[in-house]
């Protein structure tokens, strides 16, 4: 047996050693970033910053439209328009960041809002009991959509699809199309509408949006600070990877459609606060509105990224451009400008692919 | 290496005795046996379709043999999931790296095996130590001599390739307590990067945590394995060393067009130190050429 010729493996390790010092020394020059790249990467550390910056324009320019518009009131209504979408669209977050999708937020919530009327006005059932039923019927509904995700290996798109279908038909089946008024209810079904007064800015604003913001916080922290959180983002970064790691990637997807579920519940019941009643009819818009909250906050449609503050300030956008858009007249010249609602939509939908367009710009970044 | 005993007593780390699996009838182990001893780099070398991949997921738990045992310290274990592995002390650094992009580096050595905060704030609110882990992360990242990435709070994506194998690496190196095993790691890397993970492996040896290196790359497997397992058609075939064996020598048992003659007691001996021979007296086949510098 012949040993090998031509291996110094002294000195190809130290040669090793040396070429790696090299290699550092030429990624060190390479890190001289234009300014267009340094916002890319500031914008890829924190994807809160972009939404936050458009959003302190847009009350620049609605600012110079109307003078009522930067007032305590104004702020209070549009804080109300956000209140229900916003709610959904804590639930639809964690759904996206894990590279899901759900298209059923608006008809689990309205359908929960139904059937905890219809308990409590039509069956006499105690407010408490009526509230946790709709809860459970919202986690119920969230992890039925998880299972046919995880068990069947259906895509989230078609499926949720199929249970907005499903939810909806069956929410105009059990309600009859017919409003109930909340004024047959129980009081805890009408109680987050009840208006509270804020000190300093003198303007009563539903317990509702404070219970809204409390989500949020307490969403904010899940993802940031604990491990479930952590595999939300793990999960929608790279499935394969996750599991390879030792993460059980189907449990981590079928809490998040459950606990989205849940929260799609709390939202129903938020509704029925809103409007004084159940309506089957109501919270039409509120699946694309939640998902546009999701996207102009940052957070990508491929998973893995985003932050449950952007969604607020999202949410909060969305309501900004239809109140500022509503109510907003400038004059340049002689000419006066006023819009027409229509427009609101078109700005929405703007907004959404340009926000969209910004997510795979920043992706792109590398060293 | 501190072996001063007779290489009888020296017992292997990780132990594989008649593996077999089938997908379909396709033969992908059969009677695969495998053995590491403690503190040796063991090369894993056959070619495409010789199930040296299959060999290696029955140790990280992707792949349940159909029949066959594995030991750990003469330990029977079942690993049934990439958890049970992990629990087994064996870690793997995959050919994907099955690192996380978007998440930081901090994020991804502890994905999985997060740290809470000690008292209440890690108890009741499940609170994770995330400057804790940052810390540690920084720590190992320093001990295998990777700390020109900085800023543990970087995302895995804006680092370049190499730098991307050496997190995988640390994470391995930082919860393999008893094994490490190395997917083709220098596959996707180039000459500089390559030759820095090399090192990494040598040091993670040097630090005593045996590992097993699966490569194509005859020049890297020649320049850090102290044994090579050559695989073929689904089984060990021959048990060579850099010394013992040139790299033209080992290709053509691993292509068939060289027969070896090995038993399998020949197999599975391990290979004697420089220290342990001088102590034991003994002489291992072949000449001993090298001595690598242990760092």
């Amino acid at each position: 047996m012949s040993g090998p010729e031509d291996r110094r493996p002294e000195e190809a390790s130290a040669q090793a050693r040396a070429l790696a010092v090299e290699g550092e020394i030429t990624e060190a020059d390479r890190q001289t970033p234009t300014t267009l790249q340094r916002v890319q990467r500031l914008l890829h550390r924190y994807p809160w910053l972009a939404p936050l910056a458009f959003l302190a324009v847009m009350l620049l320019i609605f600012s110079f439209g109307n003078e009522r518009f930067l007032t305590p009131f104004n702020a209070s209504l549009i804080v109300q328009q956000v209140m229900f979408v916003g709610t959904l669209a804590i639930g639809q977050t964690i759904i996206i960041l894990t590279a899901g999708i759900d298209l059923s937020v608006g008809a689990i919530a309205v359908f929960v809002s139904v059937i905890m009327g219809k308990l409590s006005a039509d069956f006499g059932v105690p407010g408490v009991g009526a509230l946790l039923v709709g809860f459970m019927f919202g986690t119920a509904a969230g992890l039925l959509n998880g299972v046919l995700i995880t068990r069947l290996r259906l895509p989230p798109f078609i499926v949720t699809l199929g249970t907005l279908s499903i939810f909806f038909a069956l929410n105009l089946f059990v309600s009859a199309s017919t409003t109930i008024d909340g004024r047959d209810m129980d009081p805890i079904m009408t109680w987050t509408g009840t208006r509270i007064d804020v000190p300093f800015i003198e303007t009563a604003v539903p317990i509702s949006s404070f219970l809204m913001l409390g989500m949020f916080a307490i969403m904010w922290y899940v993802l940031k600070y604990t491990s479930w959180g952590r595999h939300i983002y793990a999960t929608g970064d790279d499935p394969e990877a996750s599991r390879l790691i030792g993460i059980k990637v189907d449990r981590v997807l079928l809490a998040v459609y459950g606990v989205a579920g849940f929260i799609y519940a709390v939202g129903g019941w938020f509704l029925l606060g809103r409007l004084g009643a159940a309506s089957p009819q109501a919270g039409q818009d509120a699946n694309l509105d939640s998902i546009t909250a999701v996207v102009i906050g940052g957070t990508s449609l491929f998973g893995g990224r985003g932050t449950v503050i952007g969604t607020l300030l999202g949410a909060i956008i969305v309501g900004v451009a239809r109140n500022g858009l509503a109510i907003s007249q400038f004059t340049i010249g002689e000419v006066s400008i006023k819009f027409d609602p229509l427009w609101q939509g078109f700005t929405i939908g703007v907004l959404v692919i340009v926000f969209v367009a910004l997510d795979q710009w920043v992706r792109r970044v590398s060293s | 290496m501190t072996a001063v005993v007779p290489d009888t007593d020296i017992r292997p780390v990780l132990q594989a005795k008649g593996l077999v699996k089938n997908y379909g009838r396709v033969v992908a182990l059969d009677h695969a046996n495998l053995e590491l001893y403690p503190g040796e780099v063991l090369g894993v070398i056959g070619d495409n379709g010789a199930g040296k991949s299959t060999l290696i997921k029955c140790f990280s738990g992707a792949v349940i043999p159909n029949s066959g045992e594995i030991y750990i310290n003469d330990e029977l274990v079942n690993l049934h999931s990439p958890g049970d592995s992990q629990a087994a002390g064996i870690e793997t650094v995959y050919q994907t790296l099955a690192v996380c992009p978007a998440l930081d580096i901090g994020t991804n050595l502890f994905l999985g095996r997060e740290r809470l905060k000690p008292g209440f704030l890690g108890k009741y609110l499940r609170m994770l130590d995330l400057g804790g882990m940052r810390e540690a992360a920084r720590t190992e990242m320093s001990d295998l001599g990777l700390l020109t990435i900085q800023d543990m709070g970087q995302a895995v994506e804006t680092l370049s390739g190499g730098q991307r194998q050496g997190v995988a690496v640390a994470r391995a190196a930082a919860f393999g307590q008893r094994v490490i095993i190395m997917d083709e790691p220098t596959a996707a890397l180039g000459v500089k990067e390559s030759a820095k993970v090399l090192q990494l492996i040598r040091d993670v040896r040097d630090r005593g945590i045996p590992v097993i290196l699966i490569s194509h790359n005859m020049p890297h497997v020649f320049d850090v394995a102290d044994r090579i397992h050559i695989h073929r058609l689904g089984r060990r075939v021959a048990v060579v060393t850099p010394e013992s064996h040139s790299m033209a020598d080992a290709v053509a048992i691993m292509t068939g067009a060289l027969e070896s003659d090995q038993t399998e007691e020949e197999m599975s001996r391990p290979k004697l130190s420089k220290d342990s021979l001088s102590h034991v007296g003994h002489i291992a086949e072949g000449p001993m050429t090298s001595s690598r510098p242990r760092a």
